[in-house]
C-alpha cells in the first residue's frame, strides 16, 4: 500500500493539506449558521426580520439546514477539483 | 370515496410495488446482501439514505413536538440534518475508500484487533434493536388507527413485508425498496403541506407561507399571531425557547455526532461505486431530507396556529369530527375541569383542560384543515414507508453483525459465502422476529431510549472513527478504551437521570434535574460523552504503543480516493 516513489508521497501529502484546508473552512462555516447565528447568536439576531422571521429563529429552523445543503455541495465540488488536479480521479467506468 | 377505502386502496398498492422491487433486486452473493453490490447509483444512494434515515419519528412526530416546542424544536431540524455535514466531510469518503461491508469491520481492522471489533459490533447492537423496536411500534400504531385493524396484528403485517424483501433481497432489495419509500413518504407529507399553507397564507410554498402573511387580508405575519396566541394562553412566545442555550447547544451537537455516527446511515456509504460518488451521495441524501426538514417547522407553525383557533375557547358540543375521532384513541383528551362545556387550552396545569399528543399533528393535520379523502389516505401509506425503510436498514445492520462481524470474523474466518449469505439471511429473519415483539411487547423505555440512541452513538463511534482517519498514530488501546469509557458513562448518565435507576425509579427523575451535570439533559450528554471519549483515547494513546507500520499506511491509503477497491470481505 506505501507508496514507493517520494514525490509521490509528497504529492499525497499536499493533496492532504488542501483538503483539509477545505473542510476547515465549510466546518467553520458549519459552525457559524448553526451554533452561532441559531443558538448563540439568536436572540441578538431576533432583533431584525426577514419577512415574517425573527433572523436568529429563521437560521435555527431553515437558514442552517439550506447551509448544510450548499456546503456539502461545495465540498463535493472542492474535491472533484482536488482530485483532477493531483491525478487521483477515478477512471469514468 | 371514503378516507378508509383511500387508505386500503394506497396502502395496498404502496405494499405491492415494495413486493414487486423485492422480487425484482434478489441478493445472490454477500456482497449483494451486505451492500447491493456496490455499484449503487449517487442518486439512487441519496434518496434511499434518505428514507433509511427519516423514520416513523421524523415523519410522524417531528413536526408536533416542534409544534409544542416552538424555538426549543430547533434542535432536531439542526441536530438531525447537521450531522450530514460531518458525515459527508469527515467520514463517508473515507470509509467508501476503505472499502469494507460494515462499521465493525473498519473498527477491527484500523484498530487491529478483535476486541475493538467485539465493542463496535455490541455498540452497533445496542443502537439498532433499540431503534428498530420504535419503527416497528411505529408501523401497528399506523394500522390501527387508519385501518382500524388491531396494532399487534399491524405489526405483523408489517413484519412479513419487511422479512419478505429484507430476507429474500438483503441491501440490494433494501436500497430500491427504499427509493421507492422516499418518493412516496415525500409526496405524502409535501402534499398536506401544501394544500395548508395556501389555506392559510396563499403562498404554495410551505417554507416560505411559514414567514407570510394570514390570507385573511389582515396583514398579519403568521409567525406573530402564533407568538401572541401562545403568550396569551402563557406559554413563552412560539419563537422563543424555554431550553436554557448550554441545553439546546448540547442536544443539538449530540443529535449531530451521532447521526454521523448511526451505523445504518454509514453503511449506506459503503454501497456506491467510487468515493466521489459516496460524497455526491451525502450532498443528495441532505438534499432530500432537508425537503422534508425545513417543510416540518411549517407544518407544526400551521397546525399549532389551526389547533388554538379550532378548538379554544369553543364549546365542546361544537368540536369537529375529528376531535371526537382523536378523543377515542386516547391521544387527545379534553376534562372539562370547571364544567363550562368550553375547551380552554392553557399553560397552567390546574386550568388546561385539553392534552394533545405530539403525533396527532401531523396525522389529523390534514382533517383539522379540512383536505380531501385521498391527501388523508397518503399521510397513512407515508407514515408506513417511512417506518419501514428505516426499519428495514437497521434489521441490515443488525444481521450483518451478527453474520459477518461476528460468526464470520470472530468464530469461524473460513466460512464459504454461500453459507454466510444464509447466516445473513437467517440472522434477518431472528432481528424482524425480536423487533416485532418488542414491538407487540413495548417495553416502557422505547420511546426514551430511541432519542437517545444518538447519544450512545455520539459517545462511541464517532471518536474512534474519526481519529481512526484523522490521526495516523492513534493505537487500539486508546480507541477501545475510548468507546467503553465514553458509552459506559452515557449509559450511566441515561439509567440515572432518565429512569431514575439510582433514585427509586422514574418517579425520581423529574426531581433530579438540578442535579443535571453543567445543567445538560439525558439527551444532550452524548456531546459530554463523546467529549470525554476523545479525550480518554488521546490520553491513553499517549502512553502506549503506537500502532504498527502497516495500519499507518493503511490510513495514508484510505486518505486518497484513488482507485477505490470494490467492497471486499478480505
Amino acid at each position: 500500500m506505501k507508496n514507493p516513489q517520494p514525490h509521490l508521497q509528497a504529492e499525497a501529502r499536499a493533496y492532504w493539506r488542501a483538503n483539509l484546508r477545505l473542510v476547515g473552512i465549510l466546518l467553520l462555516v458549519w459552525f457559524l449558521v448553526s451554533y452561532g447565528a441559531g443558538i448563540l447568536l439568536r436572540q441578538w439576531l431576533d432583533q431584525w426580520s426577514v419577512g415574517g422571521f425573527k433572523l436568529g429563529f429563521w437560521f435555527a429552523q431553515q437558514g442552517a439546514i439550506y447551509v448544510f445543503v450548499v456546503l456539502i455541495f461545495i465540498y463535493v465540488a472542492g474535491m472533484n477539483h482536488l482530485d483532477r488536479k493531483y491525478g487521483y480521479n477515478d477512471p469514468e467506468s | 370515496m371514503s378516507v378508509q377505502v383511500w387508505t386500503y386502496i394506497l396502502v395496498i398498492i404502496s405494499f405491492l410495488l415494495y413486493i414487486g422491487i423485492a422480487i425484482w433486486s434478489r441478493a445472490s452473493s454477500t456482497k449483494d446482501f451486505y451492500v447491493a453490490g456496490g455499484g449503487v447509483s449517487p442518486l439512487a444512494n441519496g434518496m434511499a439514505t434518505a428514507a433509511d434515515w427519516m423514520s416513523a419519528a421524523s415523519f410522524i412526530s417531528m413536526a408536533g413536538i416542534i409544534a409544542f416546542a416552538g424555538y426549543d424544536g430547533s434542535v432536531y431540524l439542526m441536530g438531525w440534518t447537521g450531522g450530514y455535514v460531518l458525515l459527508a466531510l469527515l467520514l463517508a469518503p473515507y470509509l467508501r475508500k476503505f472499502g469494507k461491508f460494515t462499521v465493525p469491520d473498519f473498527i477491527g481492522e484500523r484498530y487491529y484487533s478483535s476486541t475493538a471489533r467485539i465493542v463496535a459490533v455490541l455498540c452497533a447492537l445496542l443502537v439498532s434493536f433499540t431503534y428498530v423496536a420504535g419503527q416497528m411500534r411505529g408501523v401497528g400504531v399506523v394500522f390501527s388507527r387508519f385501518l382500524e385493524v388491531d396494532v399487534n396484528t399491524g405489526v405483523v403485517i408489517g413484519m412479513v413485508i419487511v422479512l419478505f424483501y429484507a430476507v429474500l433481497g438483503g441491501m440490494k432489495g433494501i436500497t430500491y425498496t427504499q427509493v421507492a419509500q422516499y418518493c412516496v413518504l415525500i409526496f405524502a407529507f409535501m402534499v398536506p403541506a401544501i394544500f395548508i399553507s395556501i389555506q392559510m397564507t396563499g403562498n404554495p410554498v410551505p417554507q416560505l407561507g411559514m414567514g407570510d402573511t394570514l390570507a385573511d387580508g389582515s396583514g398579519t405575519y403568521l409567525l406573530d399571531k402564533l407568538d401572541g396566541l401562545s403568550e396569551e394562553l402563557g406559554f413563552t412566545a412560539y419563537t422563543d425557547g424555554s431550553k436554557s442555550m448550554a441545553d439546546v447547544f448540547a442536544i443539538t451537537l449530540a443529535l449531530m455526532v451521532g447521526t454521523a455516527g448511526l451505523p445504518h446511515v454509514i453503511v449506506r456509504f459503503f454501497t456506491v461505486k467510487r468515493v466521489r460518488d459516496a460524497r455526491k451521495s451525502a450532498g443528495l441524501a441532505l438534499l432530500f431530507i432537508a425537503i422534508l426538514y425545513t417543510t416540518a417547522p411549517a407544518v407544526a407553525v400551521f397546525a399549532k396556529t389551526n389547533l388554538i383557533e379550532t378548538v379554544n375557547g369553543r364549546p365542546y358540543a361544537e368540536m369537529p369530527a375529528w376531535f371526537t375521532k382523536w378523543e377515542a384513541t386516547g391521544l387527545l383528551t379534553f376534562t372539562d375541569r370547571n364544567a363550562d362545556g368550553m375547551v380552554q387550552y392553557v399553560k397552567d396545569p390546574a386550568r388546561n383542560e385539553l392534552v394533545v399528543d405530539n403525533d396527532i399533528m401531523v396525522l389529523a393535520n390534514p382533517e383539522i384543515a379540512n383536505l380531501p379523502a385521498w391527501v388523508i389516505a397518503l399521510v397513512a401509506a407515508g407514515g408506513l414507508a417511512a417506518a419501514l425503510s428505516t426499519a428495514a436498514g437497521l434489521l441490515l445492520v443488525i444481521s450483518s453483525s451478527i453474520s459477518h462481524d461476528l460468526i464470520k470474523n470472530v468464530f469461524k474466518p473460513d466460512l464459504p459465502e454461500r453459507q454466510e449469505l444464509w447466516y445473513a439471511r437467517g440472522a434477518a429473519t431472528l432481528a424482524v422476529v425480536v423487533a416485532g415483539y418488542f414491538g407487540i411487547n413495548p417495553p416502557g423505555f422505547v420511546a426514551a431510549v430511541v432519542a437517545l440512541a444518538f447519544g450512545l452513538a455520539a459517545a462511541s463511534f464517532f471518536p474512534a472513527i474519526l481519529l481512526g482517519i484523522f490521526y495516523k498514530k492513534m493505537n487500539s488501546k486508546g480507541a477501545v478504551a475510548g468507546m467503553i469509557t465514553g458509552i459506559s458513562l452515557m449509559l450511566f448518565y441515561m439509567l440515572k437521570f432518565k429512569f431514575g435507576l439510582f433514585d427509586g425509579g422514574k418517579e425520581a427523575v423529574a426531581g433530579l434535574t438540578s442535579q443535571w451535570w453543567f445543567g445538560i439533559s439525558p439527551e444532550g450528554f452524548g456531546s459530554v460523552a463523546m467529549v470525554v471519549n476523545f479525550a480518554v483515547a488521546l490520553l491513553v494513546n499517549r502512553f502506549t504503543a503506537p500502532p504498527p507500520e502497516h495500519i499507518q499506511d493503511l490510513v495514508e491509503d484510505i486518505r486518497i480516493p484513488g482507485g477505490a477497491p470494490p467492497p471486499s470481505s478480505h
